[in-house]
């Protein structure tokens, strides 16, 4: 499949023997339409958003309790660390914060896959694929519990995982680790 | 994928509108007094842990339905983030606590195709049996859950009977009876241990007699068929549009199995059947399992006979920058113990990169979608949870469905909730 016909498409990749098709934030729906109807991938098997919120920079994610607390999410090897083994080389920088990675297979012969991923920024909305493939309803409100993105079309964007007056989005690299306020404490 | 010809289940699409996964209450029926709101869960004991299921009640019937998930959400992905990729490796099988050894599998597979990792021949087909008795495991806690909520009780005892054979074997493998951390990257943590495959093969001479129990307990018991036959339909489109994979899938008519259709591990190497259902029901989704557990079987024997032929080939790699060096050898050699103290205290650095690794697990098709920045931890893993998946049928299913039948649907689309939840 040479995917040339999608619309939106920015960028192409093959990597580990998986196509990922980098589609301009604008036009999702459109590309996912088209894949949809014309590719056959009539399957949408998970929708993903990736935090690279300090993606190779330190003192960003992952600290207990303080925020001055320990980074666990620098890769060692970056400044003055002490790791000798691990991280030969600075990951290549990525354009924007957010990726939100829709998997898509085709139920037939060969079960073509491929990865649909677009990139956008703290506050950016997504167009809701839950027109197209019904099953998105959970996938993208787990998205917008979990990172915060926004999915505009969807007709139920609840939180979903977490309490409905849940503060924060778990899964964003700034937010932190053991440091959720005590509901109740001794002092009151 | 082939659909198979039978009877429309029903005509047209049954998925409700605007929200796919919330059956609203009619119009017409709303805010009369004929209609009674329930709150079902989160703790009850046939909603299979902690699902809650806001249903509204007109007499009998189910007019209206939403499931209300995360009760057992404990942020398993973020944790996964703080570990090393060696240590996080025990985190997955807490997730499906049923289907653990799958749920291992697709994260150590994703961490080797990160690193390109080849993994030797015995630990692939060792995965490949443990995978399977997981399987014939994972079914039996459905079956027997399942026909325990429909009030059938003996089939409980006797499914845990055979669920205890299966625990027995992964204790004596691995040393414990669930959330082994039998799969390490580049292959298996120890050798397999002398007795192993005779005991194994004892419990594959038995298990098909078990089969036949079960099915003569409630395979032509008037009551089962009458309250799972033609109950919580779901037809093909709706099953695919809807995300739907594994017996689900299967029970709905769609002939679709990764193990068949995108082979992983060495499942093209063995000879073994798809069971394919047309009519759409619970009862399908119980036929489909019954046949499963029956194929796993056969797939445990011939595992079997390839394990046996490769007594003295190695279980794991020999990447010393991965994998620990064996433990007499840190007593002699000052290399083994510098790689050693690394692997434990630093972890192993893994290529940047994305992948996304799908299995068939006994609940359909579970992925891993794993980011890695070059570093010994994972910078991002999310879990594609077919339990969470199938659960957003539930809407769908209960078309017509009377309050009984809740029962019996929720427990057909066999959701472990720590499995939704993460």
């Amino acid at each position: 499949m040479t995917f040339e016909s999608v619309p939106g498409v920015v960028e192409r990749k093959e990597e580990h023997g998986e196509t990922t098709l980098v589609v301009d934030p604008a036009r999702l729906r459109d590309a996912c339409l088209h894949l949809r109807d014309v590719e056959g991938f009539n399957f949408l098997a998970d929708i993903t958003p990736a935090d690279y919120l300090g993606w190779g920079k330190r003192g960003v994610a992952g600290y207990y309790g303080t925020e001055q607390g320990r980074d666990l999410n620098a890769p060692s090897g970056l400044g003055a660390s002490v790791a000798s083994q691990a991280y030969a080389r600075v990951p290549r920088p990525k354009t924007k914060r957010f990726s939100v990675n829709y998997h898509l297979l085709a139920l037939r012969d060969g079960a073509p896959r491929v990865r649909v991923q677009v990139w956008i920024d703290d506050g950016e909305a997504l167009e809701s694929v839950v027109a197209v493939w019904p099953t998105a309803d959970w996938h993208e409100r787990e998205a917008w519990d979990m990172m915060g993105i926004r999915f505009t079309g969807h007709p139920n964007l609840r939180r979903i995982l977490m309490e409905d007056d849940w503060e924060g989005h778990p899964l964003r690299k700034d937010y932190p680790i053991g440091g959720e306020p005590v509901r109740f404490s001794g002092e009151e | 994928m082939a659909i198979v010809e039978r009877p429309t289940i029903y005509e047209g699409s049954r998925i409700p509108s605007p929200i796919p996964t919330v059956l609203r209450t009619p119009p017409d029926l709303e805010d009369t007094e004929d209609v009674l709101r329930v709150n079902f869960g989160p703790n009850h004991p046939s909603m299979h842990g902690v699902l809650r299921l806001i249903v509204d009640l007109a007499g009998e019937r189910v007019v209206g339905t939403e499931a209300v998930i995360g009760y057992l959400h404990t942020g398993f992905e973020k944790t996964m983030e703080q570990k090393t990729w060696w240590k996080a490796i025990t985190y997955p099988e807490r997730i499906d606590y049923v289907g653990f050894q799958n749920d291992e599998l697709v994260f150590v597979l994703a961490i080797e195709k990160l690193l390109g990792l080849d993994v030797p021949p015995k630990a692939t087909w060792m995965r490949m049996l443990l995978c399977e008795l997981n399987r014939i495991h994972s079914h039996l806690v459905f079956l027997g859950t399942g026909a325990l909520e429909l009030g059938a009780i003996s089939m409980f005892w006797y499914c845990f009977r055979e669920r205890d054979l299966i625990l027995d074997l992964f204790e004596l493998v691995t040393g414990v009876r669930m959330h082994t951390r039998y799969f390490q990257t580049g292959g298996l943590a120890e050798d397999i241990p002398p007795g192993f495959y005779a005991e194994a093969r004892t419990f594959c001479d038995w298990m098909p007699k078990a089969i036949d129990d079960y099915e003569h307990l409630i395979g032509r018991n008037e009551i089962w068929l009458e309250r799972t036959q033609g109950v919580g339909l779901l037809s093909a489109d709706d099953a695919i549009a809807l995300g739907q994979s594994g017996p689900v899938l299967r029970a709905s008519g769609v002939d679709w199995d990764l193990r068949k259709d995108q082979p992983y591990l060495a499942y093209d190497e063995v000879d073994f059947d798809i069971p394919v259902y047309a009519n759409g029901d619970v009862y399908d989704r119980y036929r489909v399992r019954i046949d499963e557990m029956r194929q796993s079987v056969r797939i445990v024997e011939q595992c079997l006979d390839r394990l046996e032929e490769m007594k003295d080939e190695p279980w794991i790699t020999d990447d010393r920058k991965v994998v620990l060096p064996p433990r007499h050898e840190l007593h002699t050699s000052m290399e083994s113990l510098i790689h050693h103290f690394k692997i434990v205290t630093e972890g192993y650095p893994v290529p940047e990169g994305e992948v996304y690794v799908a299995i068939e697990s006994p609940r359909g098709e579970k992925g891993c979608y794993v980011v890695s920045d070059g570093g010994p931890r994972p910078w991002r893993v999310k879990f594609r949870a077919p339990s969470f998946v199938a659960l957003e049928a539930t809407a769908t299913c209960m078309h017509d469905a009377l309050v009984a039948d809740l029962i019996a649907i929720v427990g057909s689309l066999d959701s472990v909730m720590g499995d939704t939840d993460r």
